[in-house]
């Protein structure tokens, strides 16, 4: 039975894949702020909240 | 109340508070930064946080160097002509809004093309447009918000840092190793002797094998190679058994598959690198906002000004001749020694000596490197260049090339000398036996010892006690700088103390009457007549007076170098020097404001230190076990008040110089002691350094301190015996853990012995005794952390 060939092949594989991840994102410096990305994140809501708001302001001063 | 609140600081708005859209202003500077704001729609700055802003600091001027090419070259880490890309460390980083507003400074100015700021190391990456804008331009705007980077001689060198992740790699490789040989050795783990595992089993094997390689020859390459350096010193260090263990593994693992004698350790093997690894990891508390190596250069400016023929150039600081005239402005740094030539100049010499007072200097006067200008600009011509100043000197000297670790032996060494020397006798009485008894098992019986016995509990304990001990120390804000120094911190016998800034408190000091009391018209008029001075000690004195109506003197004039003269309605007042106000001259130590009114002398006020909060309380907890020096560089004006406070056997010992200090800790190291020294200012980096553990005391762990083996928060001052102590407890639980690590151990070598080691009792036993030691010390100094607080 030759399928098992092929399962481990395709599993040490998948585990390559998810471990090249690893390396490049660490190579990427992904796990050198493990802070700031975490507030950024709630950030862009703030900002379109803001520019609807000057939007709807221009709007009634035109 | 709210209103009584800066909208943009959020410091207490006095008389001079600003309205401006509704919301009070401490001072212009702020109003403006919020105008700035509201004028680009960034107003979602004030709606992230409350008050998150700095008052913005007057800087013309300040900047102007760098504008020249060559410093910009070496601030940048990219730059193409056109793209450039700065990192640029800024303090005052220190909540969400800092950085949402720092990440959109494209707003501010279109020639930013992008931002990111890194909140734990404080800094912010700007690339800009070269073409439309400049380097100096966005140091100009970020300081204009309130964002004023810090830019010193320690940014002025050349190449990058590079970060070393290595050990991430590693850990990365071990693990998706340990996990992958896991799943490949489970199906013979149970010998069943079926048909389908007696088919594959050797496609196992060599898979085993091939993800075993890396894991020796990368990720356990540090344990070779720190085991063969310890033998050519002729040290037994902890990293000889574990590398002995894991080539043994390896080479016995490889042989049995190759002739086919069983399916190998390669689980173990894999296994103990990934947990020997991760104790590494662990051990690395880092925090990145804070520096441990700061020298001289760290508190220096890259540039200042220089005149010549009445022309302003801006001139490297290491370019400074003697004899070259200089221009201080307000707010920056003296960085040679020289002589005053003109200005209003009242140093700052905190930095250097912890003290905050300022002090005023008159044209001709020497001026020492380090100090900080305070009031407007002054001109000095240097008298040496910046390496051979009275302060950086010091750092010629060799304490500050050695390394601490070095000279230390830790607990763990100390006993896996032993242990290996039992482990292989052990493993030679066994062999023995067997040859006499049974000669084929004499050579599975041998490794099969080395394998058990190789110290993975041993090599944990350690690294995850102080580990764990590091992040809680952390947290209390006692910032260590890493695990060795705890260690060391345990056997220390002596502690010394500097005095100013460091047992005294910078922000307060305490001054006491002595003469004619004053009628209560009269403290009106002193209070009011300090008001009008801006001398420090009219301001500290002022500070200390109770709170009186505020009148409108009649008349008011500054003498200065002397006093201050006042009148109102029909009193007169005279406030300075003892010959200013016709006092006869004193010789005291300390400093003293003398009083005259109407022309009649009445009394003295004079400063005394004062004591952090609960100084005697710790000195009185540290005298059992430790013996305890003040060394100060200041006049013995403060003896008498010390002695009152202190425990009888404290050594005082006043007028130390920078290296005095540095040669009283090594005579007493000669003579065996064992040194904390807790200093603060730059005078004390070299006592620092050469002490056994060297701790800053610093009052905002943000701003510098020198270079040391561990910061300390100054509101964690009293809690510093509870420090020490828990550094003791915590070689206390690693003795333990040897212990627990040791009773796993004799069962391993029991069954390694009888040569009954089968892989999956490896399997079991060495994980088990590795997580149970890592279970212990974390419990254990979880427990210990509680009981500081």
């Amino acid at each position: 039975m030759s399928v098992i060939y092929m399962l481990l092949g395709i599993s040490i594989v998948v585990a390559i894949v998810f471990f090249v991840a690893f390396i490049v994102a660490v190579k990427k410096g992904q796990y050198d702020d493990d802070y700031t990305p975490s507030v950024r994140m709630l950030f862009e809501d703030e900002l379109v909240k803001d520019q609807s708001k000057t939007t709807i302001k221009n709007k009634k001063t035109n | 109340m709210d209103q009584d609140n800066c909208f943009h600081c959020g410091d207490v708005c006095d008389s001079q508070a600003i309205t401006f859209n509704e919301k009070t202003f401490c001072c212009n500077g702020c109003k403006t930064v919020y105008e700035i704001f509201s004028e680009n729609d960034l107003t979602c700055y004030y709606d992230l946080q409350a008050a998150p802003g700095a008052t913005p600091k007057d800087i013309e001027g300040k900047y102007d160097f760098l504008a020249q090419e060559n410093i910009i070259e070496k601030l940048t880490e990219f730059n193409d002509g056109t793209t450039q890309i700065a990192t640029l460390y800024i303090p005052h980083i220190h909540c969400s809004s800092c950085i949402w507003i720092l990440e959109n400074l494209n707003k501010l100015n279109p020639g930013i093309s992008s931002s990111q700021v890194n909140f734990g190391k404080k800094n912010v990456r700007v690339t800009y447009n070269a073409n439309t804008t400049s380097l100096k331009e966005v140091v100009i705007l970020l300081s204009s918000i309130g964002y004023e980077p810090y830019i010193s001689l320690d940014d002025f060198k050349t190449g990058k840092a590079q970060v070393n992740r290595s050990l991430i790699y590693k850990l990365g490789i071990a693990g998706f190793a340990f996990g992958n040989v896991m799943f490949l050795s489970f199906p013979e783990y149970f010998q069943v002797g079926e048909f389908w595992l007696e088919q594959y089993k050797y496609l196992f094997r060599w898979l085993m094998f091939t993800f075993s390689l890396p894991v020796v020859f990368y990720a356990g390459q540090d344990y070779f190679i720190s085991a063969y350096k310890g033998l050519r010193k002729g040290l037994l260090n902890i990293d000889v058994p574990i590398a002995l263990g894991i080539a043994v593994l390896f080479i016995r693992s490889t042989m049995d598959i190759i002739f086919d004698l069983g399916s190998g350790f390669f689980d173990s093997l894999t296994g103990l690198v990934f947990f020997l690894l991760l104790g590494k990891f662990f051990q690395q508390k880092t925090y990145s906002f804070l520096s441990f190596e700061r020298d001289y250069k760290s508190y220096f400016p890259i540039a200042i000004t220089k005149i010549e023929n009445g022309v302003e150039t801006p001139i490297q600081v290491y370019d400074i001749k003697q004899g070259d005239r200089l221009l201080i402005r307000n707010e920056e740094l003296i960085p040679a020694d020289g002589i005053l030539i003109n200005g209003n100049a009242k140093i700052d010499y905190s930095f250097v000596t912890g003290e905050s007072k300022t002090v005023s200097k008159q044209s001709g006067d020497k001026l020492f490197a380090g100090g900080k200008q305070t009031t407007g600009l002054i001109e000095m011509e240097a008298l040496k260049s910046v390496e051979h100043s009275y302060l950086t000197q010091l750092w010629s000297h060799d304490v500050f090339s050695k390394n601490k670790e070095d000279h230390f032996t830790t607990l763990t060494n100390a006993i896996s000398k032993r242990f290996t020397i039992v482990v292989l006798s052990i493993a030679v009485l066994a062999t023995t036996y067997w040859i006499l008894v049974d000669s084929s098992k004499a050579v599975n019986v041998f490794t099969a010892v080395l394998i058990i016995a190789c110290p993975c509990a041993l090599a944990l304990a350690a690294p995850f006690t102080f580990g764990n001990l590091l992040r809680i120390f952390g947290k209390l804000k006692f910032y260590v700088k890493n695990a060795s120094v705890i260690e060391q911190l345990a056997e220390i016998n002596t502690v010394i103390f500097d005095k100013t800034g460091t047992i005294t408190s910078n922000k307060k000091s305490t001054a006491r009457y002595e003469g004619d009391s004053l009628s209560s018209s009269e403290e009106v008029l002193l209070k009011n007549t300090l008001r009008g001075s801006n001398h420090p000690l009219s301001r500290t004195l002022y500070d200390i007076l109770d709170e009186h109506n505020i009148v409108s003197l009649n008349h008011f004039e500054e003498h200065l170098g002397k006093g201050i003269e006042a009148s109102y309605q029909n009193d007169q007042i005279k406030i300075g020097s003892a010959s200013f106000v016709g006092a006869h001259e004193t010789s005291v130590l300390n400093t003293t404001v003398h009083i005259s009114t109407n022309n009649q002398y009445k009394g003295k006020y004079t400063f005394y230190n004062s004591y952090r909060k609960g100084l005697s309380k710790l000195f009185n907890k540290l005298k059992k076990d430790f013996d305890l020096v003040i060394l100060s560089g200041d006049n013995a004006g403060e003896q008498e008040n010390l002695k009152k406070l202190l425990p009888a056997k404290t050594k005082l010992i006043f007028n130390q110089k920078p290296d005095d200090k540095l040669e009283y800790i090594k005579y007493h190291q000669s003579e065996g002691a064992k040194v904390l020294m807790v200093g603060d200012g730059l005078n004390d980096a070299g006592a620092l350094a050469q002490s056994n553990v060297g701790i800053a005391l610093s009052e905002n762990v943000n701003v510098f301190s020198p270079a040391c083996d561990a910061i300390l928060d100054a509101t964690k001052f009293n809690q510093l015996y509870h420090f020490i102590k828990a550094s003791k407890q915590a070689i206390t639980i690693i003795k333990w853990s040897f212990v627990l690590s040791f009773m796993y151990n004799s069962i391993g070598i029991y069954f390694a012995v009888t040569g009954q080691l089968a892989p999956v009792i490896a399997a079991i036993l060495m994980p088990l005794s590795s997580i149970s030691v890592v279970v212990f010390t974390t419990i254990a100094t979880n427990l210990l952390g509680r009981r500081i607080k």
